[in-house]
């Protein structure tokens, strides 16, 4: 029962951190948002990549496209953020199941290709629909309404981190328990041995499309909330650098490890932000040699990083997940 | 008289000039024990995989219970009650045994498309997994991530994965190879127990299991029917002792 409340408190202690973040740290909203957009985007491809091994780079297409989708739904729809944010997950959703469907009966560096490939051509696609996307000139007059018609997006960014907050933890709860049943546990199976998972009737490839559209929804989400809170998007935002970028997020943070998406968003973004004010160059090294010490020393990136310290302060218990 | 269990006929199969298949038919009622033996290379892992659907052959008619198959995937014939074990060991490794098998308890069960029901169903799997394993003798290995069991153990996963999916069919692809006979036991044991109406096809070189099991031994050589009948008929038959029986066992 003790280990059970601990638990609990473990799960629940870095959201409440999040929320009193609104208070502690105001001067730092817009980039305590984007620390908790980016942690979605990486947790995104955790599912994909890290659970399912599904390889792409490609995930920034569905971040993208989540961010169009929401800004084109804001100007010409409804500027309710919720309902945009609801059409961002759901077009990006089905830009995954159908691209999945195309591409997932491939494998390794074929399919990894497939996904550059594919993102290449969404993006070439939002550089040549100019009336909609704006072009390279960018996407812009996006003017979201009040969450709920209640609480507008005031100058200082408490609203939009709040409901990013609230985003992203309605996102996370859904993940973790989507990974928990069992159907995340046949992907951990897919990814390890496909002919095992045949072997017991699997539907490999269906398994892995609905995972693959599941992820790219999650993806769409955080494009849209990026969206949203920089009331902007730019044809970089679907680019091969966004996802490259989320790709060493993720491997930073710790591939599969509860809390390693938002590890790596908080070091990643946190970082660039102070760095870029320094020398932007010099950040590119040094996130360069992180990655290069959690490659080749701490597999399970800066979530095994913290499991290590926290098995070395209590001896006594055993590491967990 | 019901259709048999499966039912194979004309089965053809080349790798270019390597005709491992040549018009194979096989026909084995519910409860049925039969063996299939021959030399190294004769085509009998080869067979298994034209069965279950991980090789297309090239001619030939698959039936389950009178219905035709051969169309399926790997997958849908598993679920329609094909179900194989490996000669090589095909398991998740880092999962442990009793997901291994909980696994197939939720693809059999059709829940496995299940993504928010999360303890329950989940722990429902996990449960029929450990009495499975309990039953099977596998003690406190059962939370151990499957590439780290002992090799007799990981041969007796596979097993207890296929016997999990409660098949209507079951092959074993020399369930016992490679295993130290201090470890062999167990093995031995689980194939006794086998559900008296699963038909089940055994590929063996080890002749004493062989004669043990089978009622009916089909001689396997060069991807074509050398024989087939009665273990006596076999024991005693001399072509069968100079292709095989004389060669493996010195
Ligand atoms: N995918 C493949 N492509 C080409 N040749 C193959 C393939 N799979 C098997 N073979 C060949 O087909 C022949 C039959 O192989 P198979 O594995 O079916 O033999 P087996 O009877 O199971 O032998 P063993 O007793 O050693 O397990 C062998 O000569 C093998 O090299
Ligand atoms: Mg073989």
């Amino acid at each position: 029962m003790i280990a059970r409340a601990g638990n609990w408190a473990m799960r629940a202690a870095p959201w409440l951190a999040a929320i009193a973040v609104n208070w502690i740290a105001p001067d730092y909203m817009s980039l305590a948002a984007s620390v908790l957009t980016m942690g979605l985007f990486a947790l995104s491809l955790d599912l994909a990549l890290g659970h399912a091994g599904i390889v792409t780079l490609g995930h920034g297409a569905f971040y993208g496209v989540g961010a169009y989708a929401a800004g084109i739904f804001a100007i010409h729809v409804w500027a309710d953020p919720l309902a945009g944010l609801a059409a961002a997950t759901l077009v990006a959703g089905l830009v995954g199941a159908v691209t999945g469907a195309l591409i997932l009966d491939t494998s390794g560096l074929t399919l990894m290709m497939l996904t550059l490939a594919i993102a290449s051509m969404i993006a070439e696609f939002a550089n040549s629909a100019r009336d909609l996307t704006g072009g390279d000139d960018g996407l812009t007059g996006i003017r979201p309404s009040p969450v709920l018609g209640l609480f507008r997006f005031d100058l200082w960014g408490h609203t939009a981190y709040l409901y990013t907050l609230a985003v992203v933890f309605v996102w996370t709860m859904i993940a973790w328990r989507i990974l928990g049943s069992p159907f995340g546990h046949s992907l951990d199976g897919v990814r390890q041995n496909a002919a095992r998972m045949r072997a017991i009737g699997a539907p490999v490839r269906m398994r892995l499309i609905a995972a693959y559209a599941l992820s790219a929804a999650m993806a769409g989400t955080a494009g849209a909330l990026g969206a949203q809170a920089t009331k902007t998007v730019s044809l970089a935002s679907l680019g091969v650098l966004t996802s490259g970028t989320v790709l060493m997020v993720a491997v930073l943070g710790g591939m599969r490890r509860r809390w390693g998406a938002y590890l790596g968003a908080l070091v990643y973004v946190v970082g660039q932000n102070f760095a870029a004010e320094i020398d932007p160059f010099r950040w590119m090294l040094v996130i360069g040699l992180m990655m290069i010490a959690v490659v080749m020393f701490f597999e399970n990136g800066l979530a095994g990083l913290v499991d290590l310290l926290d098995r070395r302060a209590r001896p006594s218990t055993g590491g967990g997940k | 008289m019901s259709a048999p269990a499966i039912e194979v006929r004309g089965l053809t199969k080349s790798f270019g000039a390597l005709h491992v298949a040549q018009l194979i038919d096989l026909s084995l009622a519910r409860g049925a024990r039969a063996a299939l033996i021959g030399p190294n290379g004769a085509g009998k892992t080869t067979f298994v995989n034209l069965l279950t659907g991980v090789l297309v052959a090239d001619a030939g008619a698959i039936s389950l219970d009178g219905a035709r198959v051969d169309r399926l995937s790997p997958a849908a014939r598993v679920r329609r009650g094909l179900v194989r074990t490996h000669q090589i060991n095909t398991l998740l490794r880092e999962t442990s045994a009793r997901e291994n098998v909980a696994l197939a308890i939720a693809e059999r069960d059709g829940c496995a498309w299940r993504m928010l029901a999360y303890r329950r169903v989940w722990a429902a799997c996990l449960e029929e997994a450990d009495a499975r394993l309990a039953d099977l003798g596998f003690g406190a290995s059962a939370d151990d991530a499957a590439g780290s069991l002992p090799y007799g153990l990981q041969r007796l996963l596979e097993i207890a994965i296929a016997i999990s999916l409660k098949p209507r069919v079951l092959l074993l692809d020399e369930p016992a190879a490679g295993v130290p006979s201090g470890e062999a036991h167990a093995i031995h044991t689980a194939i006794d127990r086998l559900p008296k109406e699963t038909a089940v096809l055994m590929i063996e070189h080890d002749m004493d299991m062989v004669f043990r099991f089978a009622q009916e031994i089909v001689v396997l050589v060069q991807g074509r029917v050398l024989m087939r009948g009665a273990p006596a008929e076999i024991a005693a038959n001399a072509e069968v002792r100079t292709v095989y029986l004389g060669r493996s066992r010195p």
